[in-house]
């Protein structure tokens, strides 16, 4: 299986197989209709660019911190020079503030999508628009998927929209049959927020992507176990490479299968400096994973894990997160055949730090929150539902001093919900990204616009 | 019109066969199925229903799929049939009543847009047996001949409340073959499982797939007016075939009423041509993958140009900027809630979508055309329900219901059997343990034709594939927490 799941159904790629990937309501939700002014979208564009942030007073909410503070059934969020500065029961409203009436609706932290291409890749279905896979024979470990992050993705307002404020970006190897590579290091993750602007880059080096699945077998040729050996004699390498650097540059080195650039991009791996991010599905293979990592001392995130549950005490004495996929619940390859839908509750219940992914693809990336809904669904409490679209990506990814929780010091990223924010009928009210509010709108509401009243007079062409 | 749709029986298996014109010349030498008018239906359905006892759902909030909600509502299945649905009705006696208090119950949900069966878990080249790519007009090929009753898909769309599926071949092919209708219930064969009676569909595909396949083969198509050639080449073919066998039929009755010397000569049967003459003369269902508006158009100047009509469009992510032609041209649109730019055909698809085109009046549907997304489409509506209010449109719960019920089992030809909650129509019936738009909404049980199929508390109504017997994992549903 690979984590891309490039192609998810026949419609999109026919012969190609793909699991899809898919997403109560509060009584009384209101649903505000979206005023399409152009004025409003021109202006809000234009506020996003300046540097000034408002202060501003989020007012009679109900807050999930996920802090110390827990949960606070009518508070304030006080959010100054793109912080907050204050979060409670009893916090004064600062002269001048602009006030956000929340009118008792829940305020969470912005909810991060772990894992998706979002940000890297535009139309998934053609090769010149991605820059989620660069490893190549010399730059893998080492590749950088932060260089090609573009601000200005048309996929990002999209996700906004759906309360996303920040994007973990995990690069994933190349291959689509084409351009197979004998690589297991995809490259550096690196996190992003999602306001659009130049400097949007949240983290580099968030963790370095590795693929112990069947396709990573399949890759190099050989089985599950080749990937675990190749894994290790890789890093052996890197080791080797750190221990002796001088001998590198003289020549009088062993030989090397990796690049420089990439034995390098090994080093704070083996430090436990980062995280080692690795893609593993079967019970068995899980348990591999986690004994190499014991053994060599990493730093190791374990993504997928579809059969977690089946060792899910081994996975919490190791101490090690977990990214899960709620809904892949069916027995899509031979290495996932104890799939089910309960797997993060029975994760969360053994003491595991759960983060909730998105299907991979960044169109994908709106839909975690309902993915964190399908775990609560199926025995994953609420609480630590939310934290796992919050509060443990910022943790787990090396950037909780930033966001994940609403506390004092960290950066504004604020939802104000409808309602629940994990239920589909819910929509955001107020997105805040580092302390500035952003226009509830991308090109998909503009096309509604556009052809939601057909005016013969006035071509869609000259709506705009 | 419900009452009538009651009295309609399924045709009897074999039943075309006793009215094919063979008999008359016993004496003469048999050569049966050269004649595609002999039989219509050489692979008959040999579903029956389980068994099933007289149940009165009691209490629930009831969406009944014709756009009400009955609070309170109790339904009485009888006989397999819906008898009675309504606000505090009188409970037969002998029924067996289920309290369905603070619970809600829907119509069996149907996904138009399955292949469930043919692209099988594991997802293995074994498994995959979805689109016979080796020519852009597999017209001749049957999905149903795909379908792996044992796929342990199946199962997990019943636990998500599917009770009726359209199995399609892929969209590799400009014709892709002849799709299926199931009612969603473990059997040894696929015949145990098709719908008896429902019409079949024929999968055409617009746009990037056909293109790339082919071209990717150095081989037509490999542009989209290559593709607009390939399918108005095929149906004058098709309406050539049909004016053949018309003309020997009627020079066979000639001959044989005395009024010619010689019989005819038989036109030579071709299975791609009976799909296709099968469309023109409205007897299956035109189920066309379709994203772009303005390729839309174009497929419906070509239903114009040969006389048939286009029952869905599929995929549809464009369909909201063409929906005022849609709605006069009286075709259905299946979507999803939020899928969309995963290919440039679909760049424009917005979560406003199917709420825009049921502002516009337009037969509306939401789809799966995945194993996971079946499990999920009320959940899928939700998204695009939300979306629609968002834009200030305001649709009500009992009405985007119908996206997952009645719209599709108009779609894809069954809805005088189901599809909605009214006397006489097949007791296919979901009790959910919550509001079905809800992301927390479990089935708690599934009726099909007034039998349980599935029951989430009661482990002796939890069917498990062959292939999933022995496992640890899905293999006990009834022991999950």
């Amino acid at each position: 299986m690979s984590r891309a799941r490039r192609f998810r159904s026949d419609s999109q790629n026919p012969g190609a197989l793909g699991r899809a990937k898919r997403g109560p309501r509060g009584c009384g939700v209101g649903y505000p209709a979206l005023k399409y002014s152009l004025l409003a979208f021109a202006a809000a564009i234009s506020l996003m660019g300046t540097a000034q942030a408002e202060t501003i007073a989020i007012t009679h909410a109900k807050i999930m911190t996920l802090g110390s503070a827990g949960l606070i059934a009518d508070g304030s969020v006080i959010v100054k020079d793109g912080r907050i500065a204050a979060v409670g029961a009893n916090v004064s409203v600062p002269a001048g503030a602009r006030i956000i009436d929340a009118q008792g609706h829940l305020v969470t932290p912005g909810v991060v999508a772990s894992n998706t291409a979002l940000g890297a890749g535009e139309v998934e279905g053609e090769a010149t628009s991605d820059d989620f896979a660069g490893a190549t024979d010399h730059l893998s470990a080492a590749f950088d998927v932060s260089l090609g992050v573009n601000p200005a993705s048309m996929l990002i307002p999209v996700a906004r929209m759906g309360g996303v404020t920040r994007a973990v970006i995990v690069p994933e190897l190349p291959g689509r049959g084409d351009k197979k590579g004998d690589k297991l290091f995809a490259g550096q993750a690196a996190v992003i927020d999602l306001s659009g602007s130049a400097n949007s880059i949240t983290r580099r080096y968030a963790a370095l992507s590795a693929d112990a699945s069947s396709g990573a077998a399949g890759r190099i040729g050989g089985s599950h176990a080749s990937v675990l050996q190749r894994l290790e004699a890789d890093l052996d390498e890197a080791a080797s490479y750190g221990a002796n650097k001088g001998g590198y540059e003289h020549g009088t080195h062993r030989p090397y299968r990796q690049s420089k650039e990439d034995l390098e991009a090994l080093q704070p791996i083996l430090q436990g400096k980062e995280p080692l991010l690795i893609e593993v599905h079967r019970a068995a293979d899980i348990r591999r994973v986690i004994e190499l990592g014991k053994r060599l001392k990493l730093k190791i995130i374990l993504d997928s894990v579809e059969e977690g549950w089946q060792v899910a005490g081994d996975i919490a004495a190791s101490g090690y997160p977990v990214l899960v996929d709620p809904q892949t619940d069916l027995p899509n390859e031979f290495e996932s055949l104890n799939s089910r839908m309960e797997n993060a509750g029975l994760l969360s219940a053994a003491g595991v730090v759960v983060v909730v992914k998105p299907p991979y693809s960044g169109d994908y990336a709106r839909q975690v929150r309902y993915n964190a809904g399908y775990a609560v669904a199926h025995g994953l409490p609420w609480e630590a539902g939310i934290a796992a679209i919050t509060r443990n990506p910022a943790q787990v990814f090396g950037f909780a001093e930033k966001t994940g929780r609403i506390e004092p010091g960290l950066d504004a990223d604020l939802v104000v919900w409808s309602g629940d924010p994990l239920e589909m009928l819910t929509v955001p009210l107020h997105v805040l990204i580092k302390g500035e509010e952003q226009p509830m709108i991308s090109r998909a509401q503009e096309l509604a616009r556009r052809y939601g009243a057909l005016d013969p007079a006035q071509p869609p062409a000259y709506r705009h | 019109m419900v009452l009538s749709a009651c009295a309609t029986v399924p045709p009897q298996s074999g039943a075309s066969q006793t009215s094919s014109g063979g008999n008359e010349q016993a004496k003469e030498k048999s050569y049966p199925g050269l004649d595609p008018a002999s039989d219509s239906d050489p692979f008959p359905s040999t579903y029956q229903g389980l068994p099933s006892s007289i149940v009165a759902l009691v209490g629930a909030t009831v969406f009944t799929g014709t756009g009400s909600r009955i609070d309170n509502g109790t339904v009485i299945l009888d006989g397999g049939k819906i008898t009675a649905i309504g606000a505090n009705l009188p409970v037969p006696a002998g029924a067996k009543v289920v309290d369905a208090h603070g619970k809600f119950v829907t119509p069996g949900i149907i996904d138009a847009h399955s292949h469930l069966g043919v692209y099988a878990t594991p997802e293995v080249w074994a498994n995959s047996d979805g689109n016979e790519a080796t020519d852009p007009n597999t017209a001749q090929v049957w999905a149903e001949h795909s379908v792996w009753p044992q796929d342990p898909g199946f199962i997990r769309a019943l636990e998500g409340g599917i009770t009726t599926l359209e199995i399609l071949p892929g969209s590799a092919n400009l014709f892709g073959g002849r799709a299926v209708i199931l009612k969603n219930v473990p059997g040894r064969t696929v015949q145990d499982m098709k719908f008896p009676g429902a019409p079949y569909g024929l999968k055409m595909a617009c746009g990037e797939n056909p293109k790339r396949v082919y071209g990717s083969k150095n081989r037509a198509p490999s542009t989209r007016m290559g593709n607009i050639f390939g399918y108005r080449k095929a149906w004058i073919e098709a309406q050539d075939y049909r004016r053949k066998w018309d003309e020997y039929h009627k020079k066979l009755a000639d001959y044989k009423a005395g009024k010619a010397d010689k019989a005819p000569e038989a036109p030579k049967r071709d299975l791609q041509m009976d799909t296709l003459a099968g469309v023109l003369d409205g007897s299956i269902l035109v189920q066309n993958h379709c994203y772009r508006g303005d390729e839309m158009a174009q497929m419906i100047a070509i239903s114009h140009e040969f006389g048939f009509h286009i029952s869905m469009f599929h995929h549809g992510s464009e369909a909201y900027k063409v929906a005022d032609i849609l709605r006069k041209e009286d075709i259905c649109v299946a979507t999803w809630g939020e899928w969309w730019g995963f290919k440039m055909e679909s760049f424009d698809g917005i979560e406003e979508n199917a709420a825009l085109l049921s502002k516009a009046g337009v037969c509306t549907v939401i789809h799966s055309d995945d194993a996971i997304l079946t499990q999920h489409l009320p959940q899928e509506a939700a998204i695009a329900l939300a979306a629609g209010r968002r834009a200030g449109i305001e649709i009500d719960e009992a009405e985007a219901i119908k996206w997952v019920t009645a719209n599709p089992a108009k779609a894809i030809g069954v809805l005088n059997q189901t599809g909605t909650l009214e006397p006489g129509k097949m007791a296919d019936v979901v009790l959910w343990s919550a509001d079905p738009f809800s992301v927390y909404a479990l089935t708690e049980q599934v009726y099909v034709d007034g039998a349980v199929v599935f029951d989430r508390h009661d482990p002796t109504r939890q069917p498990l594939s062959d292939f999933e017997l022995g496992q640890a994992g899905p293999a006990h549903p009834g022991a999950r927490p």
